[in-house]
């Protein structure tokens, strides 16, 4: 950039960004957390000792296991990509969002009631039995008017950018908008009793029923939790780092690749069962076939980091972005393996796949959340940095020996019950009866719940963390500028 | 912001001369061992394609070049286990129980099969072990209400309690308070003379009163000392073992309006080979007679 151009640059009419929703959608995305990782651990203590549900129908296991589910991966894991979208899109557009405050407010207050009507439709015993789409139709409907003009702003604010092309988070947060949108509106298709009744018939029966629902609840992993938050992962990890992206066209090939395969891959969570087979192995190559475009992100995310390695030992924040990373990989590899027919023999039903999802959601969705938290917080509340480093890394190495118990507690208890079903005695006849394999993964489901525990022990210190800094005098910033990046905004 | 491609020191690479928010991208060739990994497993799966049943048609799909099918590997593995059973089942089902007793071997398969057959249908209802929950039966006593010799176990198995099978065993106590057979007091005396019976009157209740309504209406099938019938299915009302409680109120709430449990039929579900099996099995648990 000439001299000239740098002060024709500096002298232009100063932007200011919408920040206001992102710090709505930050506050909302760790209150959610907490309720999620809350609830998880209750259910959890129920599994491993029944009498906890206390005889009460609204905190019975069936009432609550959506509860915990749709507050970590909608409410948690969708304010936060709400947020770190409208925060992302405005910076590297170099853009106000599209539609005013108004229309971001009118988002930030629709989502959060949504949250709140499904978590009590929930307690009330109201569900469409759709795992991971589990709200009635007047929710969903209310859901799709708040998508729709979350994607409006999204989408308007990458119509009126500055910067002439489209940074690769936008294009992961994209997908994930449209996908999303799609999904919800196919696997939602339902007839209400009646126009005032919260029940409603599904559109689809059976088999089909089975296979659209699969198609949405793994695209709503590989959309929503990993699509958008890759999104997350470009833009806070060079941020983190201050580092280049280390490959703009493995960028293109792996995302091209992944929002093509992943879309197929749904039917590997009905292997065995009434899916005509052709179905069945369509899912499962596509499964595979899925795992190098997976690792493209995991490949750009570690790599950034070449060079600047030595800041994992000064930002502990980096530290939850870059182990999100390791999870994510590790995750990614274990899910096509799962896909393989005779490995999913073995897998499918059991705690294993439970635990394989908790590898992803503990180790990558939230790890990825917090990296990107802990980084905002400062940024958001114009604070000099972090109340305290050090509660950082007690956050860290809690939160992740917790994700090791868990996950390592569920792989032997889940390969445990794979094994008791399949085992036959000499006779010919079942080895262990059901409740046998029930009585043996006691230890292992305490073992999860301590792991959870922690875990959520591990965020109540991110949150007092984050009360101090945006509370304590000692976090105030001395000289007023913002960090590295805001520069470009004309601040 | 114009593009200006630039050098980055530590990697060497070029950037690809754009800059978001102070972000840039280098212009890296995608890594080697990543391409052909992927193009590895794309290769793989099209042979994988190729063997085994994948692409749809219009009239039906392909079904791949070893013709797998899951319908038919289960079968297969179902058949496989079930020519392991058959060596020993159908001697079961052959062999009478008397004989069955005095062949260890063949006691052992039938123990095995009743075992297992029982802890995944039986003990949720019946408890490990036969150890019976309010309501559900013991089955490790001899306070039988339908029968303890081992035929007698079969038909309960086979066809059940109180259900739509012909054969199932009925009986109907009358609700005698709900349809006002008996008023609330007579109920209560009659629950004072059960509790009589049972040896547990402690503070010198006078049972006359109840033994005379008893004598009137509960003898015909509990008997005379409230020993039961089991040609009726008439509780033992003197055992240990209770079915729906053994304090007044319970007794008092059994008298107005019974509970009548269901059991089902397993002929259905289970072959006679392995209903003949669980007979044994339940028999051994303590009260086989």
């Amino acid at each position: 950039m000439s001299d000239a151009a740098a002060i024709s640059e500096t002298l232009r009419a100063p932007l200011t960004y919408n920040e206001d929703v992102v710090r709505k959608f930050v506050v909302a995305g760790m209150f959610w957390a907490l309720v999620a990782f809350l609830v998880g651990v209750y259910i959890a203590a129920e599994l491993a000792w029944p009498e906890a549900n206390l005889g009460l129908s609204y905190v019975n296991f069936g009432r609550l296991r959506p509860v915990h589910t749709s507050a970590a991966i909608f409410a948690f894991g969708g304010s936060v990509l709400i947020g770190t979208s409208f925060y992302v899109v405005q910076r590297t557009c170099r853009a106000r969002l599209f539609g005013g405050e108004a229309l971001a407010d009118f988002v930030f207050w629709g989502y959060q009631f949504f949250i709140v009507m499904v978590a009590l439709s929930y307690l009330m015993g109201y569900t469409q039995g759709l795992e991971y789409a589990e709200p009635e139709w007047h929710l969903d409907l209310w859901l799709t008017l708040i998508w729709v003009i979350y994607a409006v702003i999204f989408i308007g604010t990458l119509l009126k950018r500055e910067e002439p092309h489209i940074y690769v988070a936008n294009w992961f947060y994209l997908a994930f908008i449209l996908t999303v949108a799609v999904l919800h509106l196919v696997n939602n298709a339902a007839v209400p009793i009646s126009m005032y009744s919260a029940k409603s018939y599904a559109a689809y029966g059976g088999v089909q029923s089975a296979l659209i629902q699969w198609w949405y609840g793994h695209n709503a992993v590989g959309f929503l939790l990993t699509a958008g938050f890759l999104g997350m992962m470009y833009y806070f990890i060079p941020k983190q780092a201050d580092r280049p992206i280390y490959s703009y066209r493995l960028s293109v090939v792996h995302f091209w690749s992944f929002v093509f395969m992943y879309i197929w891959a749904g039917p590997h969570h009905l292997h065995y069962t009434s899916l005509p087979d052709w179905t069945q192995t369509l899912g499962m190559v596509f499964s595979l076939m899925l795992w190098m475009p997976s690792w493209g992100g995991m490949i750009n995310g570690l790599m950034t980091l070449s060079g600047a390695w030595d800041k994992l030992r000064t930002d502990p924040a980096l530290r939850f972005s870059v182990t999100a990373v390791g999870f994510y990989g590790m995750a990614t590899f274990e899910g096509p393996v799962l896909s393989i027919r005779d490995v999913n023999a073995l897998a499918h039903y059991t705690d294993w796949i439970v635990g394989h999802v908790h590898s992803g959601t503990l180790g990558w969705n939230a790890f990825m959340s917090f990296g990107a938290i802990y980084y905002l917080v400062p940024v958001l509340w114009k604070r000099s940095g972090l109340y305290s480093a050090r509660l950082v890394a007690w956050h860290y190495w809690i939160s992740t020996l917790g994700i090791v118990l868990y996950i390592s507690s569920l792989w032997v208890a889940g390969i445990m019950q794979g094994l008791m079903w399949r085992a036959y005695d000499a006779f010919g006849f079942l080895q262990y009866s059901f409740v046998e394999s029930v009585s043996a993964v006691h230890p292992y489901y305490v073992i999860r719940w301590l792991g959870g525990m922690m875990f959520f022990v591990g965020a109540l210190i991110m949150v007092y963390n984050l009360v101090m800094t945006v509370r304590s005098p000692s976090t105030r910033r001395a000289v007023t500028g913002y960090p590295v990046g805001a520069i470009a905004a004309g601040e | 912001m114009p593009t200006k491609i630039e050098k980055d020191v530590i990697s060497g690479r070029e950037t690809t001369g754009q800059v978001w928010d102070g972000l840039r991208e280098l212009n890296t060739p995608i890594p080697r061992w990543w391409l052909y990994t992927f193009i590895a497993t794309c290769v793989w799966s099209v042979g994988y394609v190729v063997v085994y049943p994948s692409v749809p048609g219009l009239f039906g799909y392909y079904h791949g070049a070893i013709g797998y099918s899951t319908r038919v590997e289960v079968n297969s593995q179902v058949a496989s286990i079930a020519a392991i059973r058959a060596r020993s089942m159908d001697r079961i089902e052959a062999t009478p129980f008397a004989q069955i007793a005095s062949d260890p071997k063949l006691m052992a398969v039938a123990m095995a099969a009743g075992k297992i057959t029982f802890a995944n249908n039986c003990q949720p209802c019946h408890g490990a072990g036969g150890g019976g929950r309010p309501g559900f039966p013991t089955l490790a006593s001899d306070s039988w209400i339908w029968g303890g010799k081992l035929e007698d176990i079969q038909t309960s198995v086979q066809h059940g309690i109180r259900n739509e099978d012909p054969d199932a065993r009925m009986s109907q106590m009358p609700r005698f308070g709900v349809d006002g057979l008996l008023k609330p007091v007579e109920i209560a005396a009659v629950a004072d003379y059960v509790l009589a019976l049972r040896g547990a009157n402690k503070d010198g209740t006078d049972v006359t009163a109840g033994g005379k309504l008893y004598a009137e209406n509960c003898v015909a099938c509990h008997g005379e000392k409230g020993e039961g019938k089991r040609e009726v299915g008439a509780p033992n009302l003197r055992s240990a073992v209770n079915l729906y409680g053994t304090s007044k109120d319970a007794i008092i709430a059994q008298i107005s309006a019974p509970r009548q449990g269901v059991m089902p039929g397993w002929n259905a579900r289970l072959d006679a080979a392995t209903i003949k099996s669980v007979a044994i099995y339940v028999h051994s648990l303590g009260g086989g007679e």
